[in-house]
């Protein structure tokens, strides 16, 4: 019992810190928002899984929901910035 | 930024996060002192809610609630500051039309209801008002430029409602010879529901606020703007 | 014990993550995420401290990262807007 716990604890940190790091290194900024998102919300299953319901509720509501509307519209803008070639350009966006 | 300057500052990082883990494991490892956590929960009969991390919030740390409610002002007279907001979107279809239609009433009934279940059970002032900011967001991505918000004037006045019923609250309990926002046993349920009512509404109005992205442009029917 | 650390650890990993992409990219929007996932470790180090196994959890770092929520939230737009505003001017030279 307390293996499986252990392992499902596993799953769950590992899936968070991959969704972090494809949120950081994804160079389309419209897909690093998104993943963004996805990482709130996992997030936010996290802290239930550790009793704090209060916390969830407020990182899904205000940080994944508020704070991926804000940025998914920020996005929108830098894409279509990028198109018409104005950005201020990354490294990696370069080589791509 | 260089491939090697990026090497090095990954290396230096995975040094600091080895150095935060030991600190951590050697905080871990040392014999647990006195928590917080047993006071807070032994008063948390005197609090007037059953809701420990309510009882946090508003009732025993009250001023970083307070502050915070003026952190968040801040914010918005900073991005209000910056100029007007962006247009609107165009106005939604049939389909989006309907479905806000339908979304935001149940929006702001949960809100409300997620704002009263605060006193004994998850819940309370910002999820509440995260939800009535959705709303907003919701009603704003279906064409309204101003998410759903009155005029600017009134924003003004709902935005700074929050902190000023939570100051008043305040002052009255120091007036009645309690200390500043130290309710008194028999009226604290009310005085933390009144303060979270109006903290809530606050919250919502600011977010949503914050998404439209600037000064809220004049309408023609808002008749002489401020 | 084991789960403290693994929770706390993945708390750590994910700030020196987020400090990692704030120093390396150059974008405004991918500062503003790093900046949030740094912040999201600082808050789920502070929520695995405050789970003690059969005990009730710790109502007050809850508390505090509730109110550290809310505060990134409202930094993100203020930065957002600011972005803007700067592009703006950009665009009018």
């Amino acid at each position: 019992m307390t293996l499986l716990l252990f392992l499902f604890d596993l799953v769950l940190l590992s899936t968070l810190l991959v969704l972090a790091i494809a949120a950081l290194t994804s160079p389309e900024p419209r897909r690093a928002v998104m993943f963004f998102i996805a990482f709130g919300l996992w997030l936010a299953l996290v802290w239930a899984r550790l009793g704090a319901p209060d916390v969830a509720l407020a990182e899904a509501a205000i940080g994944a929901g508020l704070g991926g509307a804000l940025m998914l519209a920020a996005a929108r803008r830098a894409a279509r910035r990028q198109r018409e070639g104005k950005a201020d350009q990354d490294d990696d966006q370069k080589s791509s | 930024m260089n491939r090697p300057a990026k090497l090095m500052i990954g290396l230096l990082l995975c040094l600091f996060a080895l150095v935060l883990l030991w600190v951590f494991h050697v905080a871990l490892t040392q014999p647990p002192g006195a928590r917080l956590a047993d006071l807070a929960l032994a008063s948390l009969p005197l609090s007037g809610v059953t809701n420990p991390v309510t009882a946090v919030l508003v009732n025993y740390r009250a001023y970083d609630t307070l502050l915070e409610l003026a952190v968040l002002l801040a914010a918005l007279l900073g991005i209000w500051s910056l100029g007007a907001a962006t247009p609107g979107f165009q106005p939604a279809g049939s389909a989006l039309a309907a479905m806000v239609s339908w979304v935001v009433p149940l929006l702001i009934l949960t809100g409300g209801y997620l704002l009263w279940v605060g006193g004994y059970a998850p819940g309370g002032a910002f999820q509440a008002g995260a939800l009535l900011g959705a709303a907003g967001v919701l009603l704003r991505l279906a064409g309204d430029e101003r998410a759903g918000l009155p005029s600017e004037r009134a924003q003004r006045r709902l935005a700074v409602a929050g902190i000023a019923v939570f100051a008043l609250v305040g002052l009255g309990t120091m007036v009645a010879g309690t200390g500043f926002l130290t309710y008194p046993q028999r009226w604290s349920k009310w005085l933390i529901l009144l303060a979270e009512t109006a903290a809530t509404v606050s919250i919502g109005v600011i977010l949503a606020a914050a998404y439209a992205g600037g000064k809220p442009r004049s309408r023609a029917s808002d008749g002489a703007t401020p | 014990m084991t789960a403290h650390l693994l929770y706390g650890g993945a708390g750590i990993l994910l700030f020196v993550l987020g400090v990692w992409s704030f120093l390396v990219h150059e974008a405004l929007l991918r500062k503003v995420i790093a900046l949030n996932v740094m912040g999201s470790g600082v808050f789920h180090l502070l929520i695995a401290i405050a789970e003690r196994g059969s005990l009730p959890p710790d109502p007050v770092p809850h508390a505090l990262v509730l109110t550290g929520i809310v505060v990134a939230v409202s930094a993100t737009a203020l930065a957002l807007a600011m972005g803007r505003r700067l592009e703006d001017e950009d665009d009018a030279r």
